[in-house]
């Protein structure tokens, strides 16, 4: 059985959307973020907001949570602020409340407001839920995105790829370079593994650890390390440091790094005496 | 007595934020490139030790001057304390290679060896506290 509380909303329904547009207008859209958007986007929220609270009066729970779900979906698509909405379920509490006082008895009215209230709850709670579910994928999806940023495995040649590390190393970011690193290597086939760390403002002894202990993980899967981009100032406290990068082919910069690589696969490039002439003959 | 700060190492991004502090001041006081990695990496390896070997510390950033033949001289001095076990035997840390975390062992020889002057004092269950300074030359 339907409660008095969203009969009454049903039988009144158009009276009840149109004092709540008009609430809208006063109070959702007009702060924050929201009023970044066109007006004609800002109108179909909010039509779509009225229907997914008006048309869901006459559903069943298992159909509503679908629509509140698809409606989450899009706030958090589109960058709407959920607290607006959740406002504006405030504002038409208000409504409804006022309407009930003046149609009920005190006794009576005391029940209903509490029906109402429980419905506003049940509302609020799954838009909320709903939204901080989505919340949670797209920020899952994020770090993923990130992780892969933090150090990206670039294959340059056959057989040969390059990890360029660009700002500061941290514990996290040193085992995604490892794990990524052999993945990379595995991956590609490839023979040689050159570490750009042009990018990198500080080689202390933790950061100077892991890059050996990469290589040596590197060699153990069957691939050469190339260190490159060591700027002077940092091999100059690499050597203060006393870290012994005996071990290491290192390389001033990338471009020499790719040269030495290519050797060690047994290439070579080669400039063509002729100049290439035409391009694409058709 | 003009420039000092003062950042606490708790966790990971301390040790970015001490690196940071180091760099703009060492820049501000007039060292070259070379100098300021060195100090900046000094700084890395005596914050990463607190944050690896003792629950809190700080590290201490301040820029001083001394009289010397040739007129005055500034520099840096950077301070690193902590309240955490403290060091048994300070002979056996400043050997190349000496660790207990499985690491290098290349931090504090690296950071005296990084630095012009370097001073370590340590009680044993009261903490530690390492006084360096780089002179600009
Ligand atoms: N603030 C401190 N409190 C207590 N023990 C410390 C502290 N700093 C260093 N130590 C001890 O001294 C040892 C040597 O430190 P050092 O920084 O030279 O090398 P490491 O930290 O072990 O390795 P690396 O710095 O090369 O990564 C450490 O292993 C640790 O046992
Ligand atoms: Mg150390």
């Amino acid at each position: 059985m339907r409660s008095i509380v969203l009969q009454h909303m049903i039988d009144n329904k158009d009276h009840y959307i149109e004092q709540w547009r008009v609430s809208f207008d006063e109070l959702l859209f007009s702060r924050s973020e929201s009023t970044i958007k066109p007006q004609y986007i800002q109108d179909e929220m909010k039509e779509e907001f009225v229907s997914v609270i008006f048309d869901t009066l006459t559903m069943d729970g298992h159909s509503r949570r679908a629509v509140v779900k698809r409606f989450a979906e899009r706030l958090i698509h589109d960058g709407w602020v959920v607290s607006e909405f959740i406002m504006s379920l405030q504002k038409l509490r208000r409504i409804v409340m006022k309407d009930l006082s003046n149609h009920y008895d005190r006794e009576k009215f005391v029940d209903l407001s509490g029906e109402l209230e429980d419905w506003l709850d049940e509302q609020i709670t799954d838009l909320t839920t709903e939204f901080a579910k989505n919340h949670e994928e797209v920020k899952a999806i994020q770090t993923v995105a990130l992780k892969e940023l933090s150090a990206p495995l670039i294959p340059v040649f056959d057989k040969i790829v390059v990890m360029p590390l660009i700002g500061t190393i941290d514990t996290k970011r040193a085992s995604q370079i490892m794990e990524n690193l052999l993945d990379g290597i595995i991956e590609h086939r490839a023979q040689v593994v050159l570490i750009d760390i042009t990018g990198v403002p500080l080689v202390d002894t933790m950061v100077a650890h892991h890059i050996i202990r990469a290589s040596e993980a590197v060699r153990l899967v069957g691939a050469e390390c190339l260190l490159v981009g060591i700027r002077p100032e940092i091999a100059q406290t690499i050597v203060n440091l006393g870290i012994d990068l005996g071990n290491f082919t290192t390389k001033s910069t990338l471009k020499k790094g790719v040269e030495a690589a290519l050797q060690m696969t047994h290439r070579d490039i080669i400039t063509n005496e002729e100049p290439v002439t035409g391009g694409g003959l058709n | 007595m003009s420039n000092h700060s003062c950042i606490e190492i708790a966790n990971e991004w301390g040790i970015v934020s001490a690196r940071q502090a180091g760099r703009e001041l060492s820049k501000e006081i007039g060292f070259g490139s070379v100098d300021q990695a060195r100090i900046t990496t000094a700084i890395s390896e005596l914050a990463r030790n607190i944050y690896l070997y003792t629950e809190i510390g700080k590290i201490d950033l301040e820029e001083i001057s001394d009289n010397h033949k040739n007129g005055k001289v500034r520099g840096i001095k950077v301070v690193a304390s902590d309240k955490g076990p403290g060091i048994e035997n300070l002979r056996d840390v400043m050997v190349d290679g000496f660790t207990t975390s499985g690491g290098l062992g290349a931090g504090l020889p690296g950071v005296k060896r990084l630095m012009d002057e370097f001073d370590i004092e340590s009680i044993p269950g009261e903490g530690t506290t390492i006084t360096t300074i780089k002179w600009l030359r």
